[in-house]
C-alpha cells in the first residue's frame, strides 16, 4: 500500500518538475512547482513526519507559490518571447554538473558507503507536531518568542518601504516631465 | 495495535502505515475535491456540439473588443498584500503545533502564543494605522 503511494505520488512528482521545465508560460511553470510541491509533501507524510508535511503545504505550496506568482505577474515575466539565450554557456555548465551530481548519487547507492542517518531508525514521535510543539514551549521558547520580534521587523519593513513606494509615484506625478522619466526607470 | 505488532511488522513499517492511514481521509476528501470540477468538465466536453468560428473563439471581454495585450503589468500594491499573506502564513507554522499539543501544553503555552500573537498583531496595527491596507 505505502509503497503504491509512494510510486504514484513520486511519478506525479517528477512529472510535475519535468513539465514546470519544459513549459514556456511562467505562470504555468509555477503551478506545475505547486503540484511538486504538494507531491513532496506527500513523500515527507510516508517518511512519518506530519509536521514537516503541513510545513510543506503551508510555506512551500502557500506563500512561495505565491510570490512566485506574484512576481511572474509584476515583472510580465510570463512573455514567452522566443528570444535567443542570453546566457548560452550555462547550457553546458548546468549539463555538467547535473551529470556529477547524478555520478555522485549512484555510486553513493551502489559503493555500500555508509551513511548512518539513512539507515537510522526515527525515534518514536520524532517530528511530530506534537513533539515540535514540546521543543518549542520548552527548550527552544526564548526563539520562539524571538521569531514573532523578526517577523514583526519584516511587517514594518514592508510597510515602510510600500508607502514610500507610493509616495514617490505621487511625487512623481505631480513634477514636471523629466522626473516622469525616473519613475518609468523605477 | 499489539495483535499487528506480532504479525511480522517492523515498528518502523508500523508506524509508516499509521501515518498512511490517517491521512488516508485526507487523501479521499482531495481526490473526491479535484473530482466535483473535473467531471462536469470532462462530461462537457463529449456532450457539446463543436462548431467554432472565429467570433466563438475570441476573446470575451464583456461584450466589448478586446483591446491591446493581455499581458498587462499588475499593480503593484497587489505585492505588498501577498508579502503581508507570507507573513503570517508563516506565523501559522507555529499555530500549527501549538494547537495540536494545546491539551499537553497547559496554561503558559497559552500565554506565551498570546504574547506572540500580540508581537505580530501590532505589526498588523501598524499596518493598519499607516494605511498599508487601503487601495490607492
Amino acid at each position: 500500500m505505502e509503497l503504491v503511494v509512494f510510486i504514484l505520488t513520486a511519478l506525479i512528482a517528477l512529472f510535475g518538475a519535468g513539465a514546470m521545465l519544459i513549459s514556456r508560460n511562467a505562470v504555468h511553470s509555477a503551478l506545475f512547482l505547486l503540484l511538486n510541491f504538494g507531491a513532496i509533501a506527500v513523500l515527507y507524510l510516508l517518511l512519518q513526519a506530519p509536521f514537516l508535511f503541513v510545513t510543506q503545504l503551508i510555506i512551500y505550496a502557500g506563500a512561495i507559490i505565491v510570490l512566485f506568482l506574484f512576481v511572474v505577474m509584476l515583472l510580465g515575466a510570463e512573455r514567452d518571447d522566443q528570444e535567443t539565450d542570453r546566457l548560452a554557456w550555462q547550457r553546458p555548465v548546468a549539463l555538467v554538473m547535473a551529470g556529477l551530481l547524478l555520478a555522485e548519487v549512484v555510486y553513493v547507492f551502489t559503493s555500500g558507503v555508509n551513511i548512518g542517518a539513512i539507515n537510522a531508525p526515527a525515534v518514536a514521535d520524532f517530528a511530530s507536531p506534537e513533539a515540535v510543539a514540546t521543543a518549542l514551549f520548552t527548550r527552544y521558547l526564548f526563539p520562539f518568542e524571538v521569531t514573532s520580534i523578526i517577523l514583526l521587523a519584516a511587517v514594518i519593513g514592508v510597510v515602510v518601504l510600500s508607502r514610500r513606494a507610493t509616495h514617490d509615484h505621487a511625487a512623481v506625478a505631480t513634477q514636471a516631465t523629466d522626473l516622469t522619466q525616473l519613475s518609468e526607470r523605477r | 495495535m499489539r495483535a499487528v505488532l506480532y504479525s511480522g511488522y517492523s515498528p518502523n513499517e508500523l508506524r509508516t502505515a499509521i501515518v498512511v492511514a490517517t491521512y488516508a481521509f485526507i487523501g479521499l476528501f482531495f481526490v473526491a475535491a479535484a473530482t466535483f470540477p473535473l467531471l462536469p468538465l470532462i462530461a462537457a466536453r463529449f456532450l457539446r456540439p463543436s462548431r467554432p468560428t472565429p467570433i466563438k473563439l475570441d476573446t470575451y471581454e464583456c461584450g466589448l473588443e478586446a483591446l491591446g495585450d493581455i499581458r498587462v503589468q499588475f499593480k503593484i500594491q497587489y505585492y505588498l498584500f501577498a508579502l503581508a499573506f507570507v507573513i503570517f502564513d508563516v506565523e501559522v507554522v507555529f499555530l500549527y503545533p501549538w494547537a495540536v499539543a494545546f491539551g499537553q501544553l497547559g496554561l503558559f503555552a497559552l500565554v506565551e502564543m498570546a504574547i506572540f500573537l500580540a508581537i505580530l498583531g501590532f505589526g498588523l496595527m501598524y499596518a493598519w494605522k499607516k494605511g498599508a491596507l487601503e487601495w490607492q
